[in-house]
């Protein structure tokens, strides 16, 4: 019905909004130049608004610099677009509507657009553990965890020096003796060290660099390595803390080149393989740490054609629609069939009940799942224990009971909420048609069927989906209750009984074992689809509802 | 003024946004030290958790007193320094400095986002459970500062005589105390508990996994999945059918139990046994005893410091960590902040007249450090379900055990 007298009510505003002939700028309107940066007048909201845009302005800029400090070019792209848009926007004076969108598209690119597209890239990659960042990243951290420092080897005490701006390294050896040497040139005896308290304090030729020196230089320091002679295998020198020497020697060699990874103590060459992310061997076994790759719809497969995923996923599926459908028609019928009753003007003290009803919905949900867990506990839970009378009935560890128990808490958190939106609906159904109803005899049960129902599903039928698609990704409710369990033993995977795909999901890519952040985005798109055929077929189905109104 | 509202909202969205955007972009110094004046050394960042930050902030001061350096703090939940860590180092916007738990270890370095540490002939002053906990395939990645084991806990106003030496007496004399519970060992419904059983499987010769020469855990050898390992099964299960054992007994319900003196013993770590002693319970610190006949050894939890694989400030952070951190007064000070046995020998031998920590200090000398390799995260889910299915009599021990080491081994081959 509204829709139909939208328009003529939002033209005059707009009309208002985009003439140039009112406010301020009115006497200079009628005659400014038509052009997308215009002649601006000086008005107290022109100040304002150079004021706010200029600190906007400034923010961007420095954001645009901060960027440009971490490499981060996305950003950095992203930031000068928007700044030109704004300006270009909030200057000209055609762009009206556009003054009115710009910052909620900007949130939504930033919160919902980036959001979505990062979670469809990662799901066609392997990111997860052991493949967390670049393969540049993966060989450093490969050539460092197999660098150790060589067995028994004597500490040496050691001093950063300079010559020029080459850097070097000056030590005393066990036997006292000073030491020097560079990257390029062995330890050798230095000539003219000065000694003192264990370590070189002068050297000639050379300036000793004091601590805060060091620092300014850390990275090249930390990077050094001074071979101890001119046979690599005796390993070379190094410091972590700048006076401190230890003798390393590494048994991984990288080759830029080929690509490959070879340990020198065994001989085994690992070839990098792009399409898995890893160096691998010939005989199979791969290096612990790998790299982010491209994999294409290898996640989606692994769903829908490994048997060990997809005989839990279709599982899971199956219970999710369940629970899911469970919760919307359990809390629904009880919100409704309350609201009904408390909506008859014959109930005394209806406003404390209602008041009532609506304790359960003003408790944070993950609190009452919390204390419903403990209340569900078998032995010593107040369900058994109390209203039971000692009864030991596994609430949370057997299976189907486990999934009573879910839905049972999703009600007591869901029914309120119901209740609410049914009393709205039931009071906004005018009493004419019960008053016709009634002259034309219907039955209680036929006036609620053929009137309460179909007028109250016109204004709930939306909650409704909704709920639903809330339902569907309930979280908070299975995994506070039951953790999923019980655990499926038999199941190659972690999944538990009363596990939703959104558990499912968690517990795939942030669980115990080893997190796959590709397959959960992928298992969590599918669920997007899903949720989102269904909202889709169901609106368009309650416009059949509408027409009734 | 009309115009001016949606361009106050988009000033102070973008400006929102900005923020958002450029988060931690606002320390290019840090990273940048060719830049740097020499008297102004740059700035290290740590993260820490609430029971540490205190004693980390004191040495922080001495050291920016000592080296012009700036140590910015960020305070973290404990729970989640690992994955943050983790997913933050590559971007490099991580921290230089973590405190961690050691068994996150084994996730560290297959992620290639800690840096190895060396102590040199410091390593000798820190109790080799330390140390060993702290090395993953031989290298060192952290500085330990605390250690941190379960023991058995006896309430002395209930029992008077000796603690007997296997589990079976112990079980017998805590019957006859004639309390609610006998010996309380804390389980959980859905997930169990195997590291407060770990000490009673291990006293059947049956660890998670085998070790190679080195004491390095084997990922690939099952050590459990062995005639031991299901014999401690069925040890699991007549403890619940005797009622010894139950998964309903979670560690809040134990622990209110032990408090109200309805049990003589019961099987925790030092976190518990503070509230004990403030209650004025009168407690001593015993060895696990023995139930399948040979030694019970609980898992070792060591804490420490780990450096980030991407520090630009790798030298400053390896000088506060090992130089400033591993020092004796500062262990002490996060003996005293947290409660936990210090990993300093020394600083355990100056606190060695505090019963509680000698007690639990006694029996961690029997304990093994508990696994960090990656292939221990794939154990703990199959191994906790598989406990409470036993405990509550849902089949035969020795089969659901064969069927869960088979389960576990299938999820660490494809991991």
């Amino acid at each position: 019905m509204s829709r139909t007298t939208t328009p003529p009510a939002a033209s005059p505003r707009s009309r208002t909004t985009r003439g140039p002939s009112h406010g301020p700028a009115g006497p200079d309107g009628p005659r400014g130049p038509r052009t997308w940066i215009g002649a601006q007048t000086f008005s107290a909201g022109f100040v304002v608004k150079l004021v706010l845009v200029g600190l906007v302005d400034a923010l961007g800029v420095y954001g645009v610099l901060a960027s440009a400090a971490q490499q981060q070019w996305g950003v950095l792209a992203f930031l000068v677009a928007a700044l030109l848009v704004v300006n270009l926007v909030y200057f000209s004076r055609r762009a009206v509507p556009g003054k009115y969108l710009v910052p909620g598209l900007v949130f939504l690119l930033v919160y919902q657009v980036f959001v979505v597209a990062y979670t469809g890239w990662t799901a066609f990659t392997n990111y997860g553990d052991g493949h967390n960042s670049t393969r540049e990243d993966a060989v450093e951290a490969i050539l460092v965890q197999d660098e150790a420092r060589v067995p028994d080897s004597p500490t040496y005490a050691l001093s950063v020096v300079t010559r020029g701006d080459e850097l070097a390294f000056a030590v005393v050896d066990p036997e006292g003796d000073p030491l020097v040497g560079a990257a390029e040139q062995p330890l050798e005896p230095a000539e003219g060290a000065d000694v003192e308290g264990g370590r070189v304090v002068a050297l000639d030729g050379y300036d000793v660099l004091d601590f805060a020196q060091v620092v300014a230089r850390q990275s090249d320091v930390f990077a050094m390595r001074v071979p101890l002679s001119d046979d690599p295998n005796d390993g070379s020198l190094r410091t972590t803390d700048g006076s401190a020497g230890y003798v390393y020697a590494s048994t991984m060699v990288y080759d830029e080149a080929a690509g490959t990874i070879t340990d020198t103590t065994t001989g085994t060459v690992y070839t990098a393989d792009e399409t898995e992310g890893s160096f691998v061997a010939d005989d199979g076994t791969a290096l612990g740490t790998g790299w982010r790759v491209f994999v294409g719809l290898d996640n989606f497969t692994r769903v829908l054609g490994d048997a060990s995923l997809r005989g839990p996923f279709v599982g899971v599926l199956l219970w999710t629609f369940g629970f899911a459908i469970g919760s919307v028609v359990l809390t629904f019928g009880l919100g409704l069939f309350l609201a009904i009753t408390l909506n008859d003007w014959r109930v005394r003290g209806r406003t404390v009940y209602r008041s009532l009803l609506i304790l359960p919905y003003a408790f944070p949900a993950f609190l009452s799942a919390l204390v419903w867990r403990g209340m569900l506990n078998r032995d010593f839970g107040f369900v058994n224990q109390t209203l039971l009378g000692g009864a030991e009935i596994p609430w949370l560890t057997d299976p189907v009971l486990a999934k009573v128990a879910v839905l049972t808490v999703n009600l007591w958190l869901g029914f309120p909420y119901m209740f609410l939106i049914c009393t709205g609906a039931l009071q906004s159904i005018p009493q004419e048609v019960y008053e016709a109803g009634r002259l034309d005899g219907a039955k209680p049960w036929r006036m609620f069927r053929s009137l309460t129902m179909p007028l109250l599903l016109v204004s709930t039928a939306p909650l409704l989906i909704s709920s639903f698609a809330f339902n569907f990704n309930n979280f908070n409710v299975v995994y506070l209750t039951t953790e999923g369990g019980p655990q499926d033993l038999s199941a190659p995977v972690d999944v538990g009984a009363s596990d939703i795909l959104i558990t499912f999901v968690y517990k795939i890519a942030f669980g115990g074992v080893n997190r796959q952040y590709g397959l959960a985005c992928a298992i969590s798109i599918l669920i997007f689809l899903i949720v989102a055929t269904i909202s889709a077929i169901s609106f368009r189905k309650t416009r059949a509802l509408e027409e009734l109104g | 003024m009309r115009r001016s509202i949606p361009v106050l909202a988009t000033a102070l969205g973008l400006s929102l946004v900005l923020a958002g955007c450029s988060g931690g972009g606002d320390e290019p110094a840090s990273g940048d030290e060719s830049t740097q004046p020499a008297e102004s050394a740059g700035t290290l960042t740590v993260w820490v958790d609430d029971t540490r930050s205190g004693p980390v902030k004191e040495v922080a001061q001495t050291f920016e007193a000592d080296t012009g350096v700036t140590v910015k703090f960020v305070q973290k939940d404990f729970g989640d320094i690992r994955d943050d860590f983790i997913s933050q180092v590559p971007t490099g916007q991580g921290p230089d400095i973590i405190v961690g738990a050691h068994d996150w270890l084994g996730k560290l370095v297959q992620n290639g986002v800690v840096a190895p540490i060396e102590l040199g002939d410091k390593a000798g002053d820190f109790l080799d459970v330390a140390i060993d906990a702290m090395s993953y395939e031989g290298t060192l990645y952290g500085l330990p500062y605390s250690v941190e084991n379960i023991g058995l806990v006896r309430n002395n106003a209930l029992v008077s005589e000796p603690t007997p030496d296997t589990f079976d007496a112990l079980v017998e004399q805590a019957k006859a105390v004639g309390t609610e519970h006998s010996v309380l060992i804390q389980q959980d419904e859905t997930t169990g508990d195997p590291y407060h059983l770990y000490p009673l499987q291990t006293s059947f010769g049956a660890p998670v996994f085998a070790t190679d020469d080195s004491g390095a855990y084997d990922g690939s050898q099952l050590a459990m999945d062995t005639e031991q390992g299901r014999a401690f099964a069925a040890y699991v299960g007549k403890l619940g059918a005797e009622g010894v054992l139950k998964t309903t007994v979670s560690g809040d319900i134990a622990k209110e139990a032990f408090l109200a003196g309805q049990a003589p013993y019961m099987i925790t770590g030092p976190w518990n046994v503070g509230d004990f002693v403030d209650a004025g319970m009168d407690v001593s610190i015993e060895p696990i005893p023995s139930a399948g006949g040979q030694e019970s050894q609980p898992f070792v939890g060591v804490q420490g410091f780990f450096i980030s694989a991407k520090s630009e400030n790798a030298l400053l952070a390896n000088e506060f960590v090992v130089n400033y951190l591993g020092t004796q007064d500062v262990q002490l000070a996060l003996y005293e902040a947290g409660g936990r046995a210090p990993a300093l020998s020394a600083a355990v031998d100056t606190i060695a007249d505090d019963p509680v920590v000698a007690g639990f200090a006694e029996v961690g000398k029997n304990g093994v450090p508990m696994p960090s390799i990656p292939a221990m995260d794939s154990v703990w889910s199959d191994w906790g379900a598989t406990q409470v299915a036993i405990v509550n009599q849902q089949g035969d021990p020795g089969e659901l055990w064969t069927q869960m080491c088979a389960s576990i081994a299938s999820k660490i081959a494809a991991a």
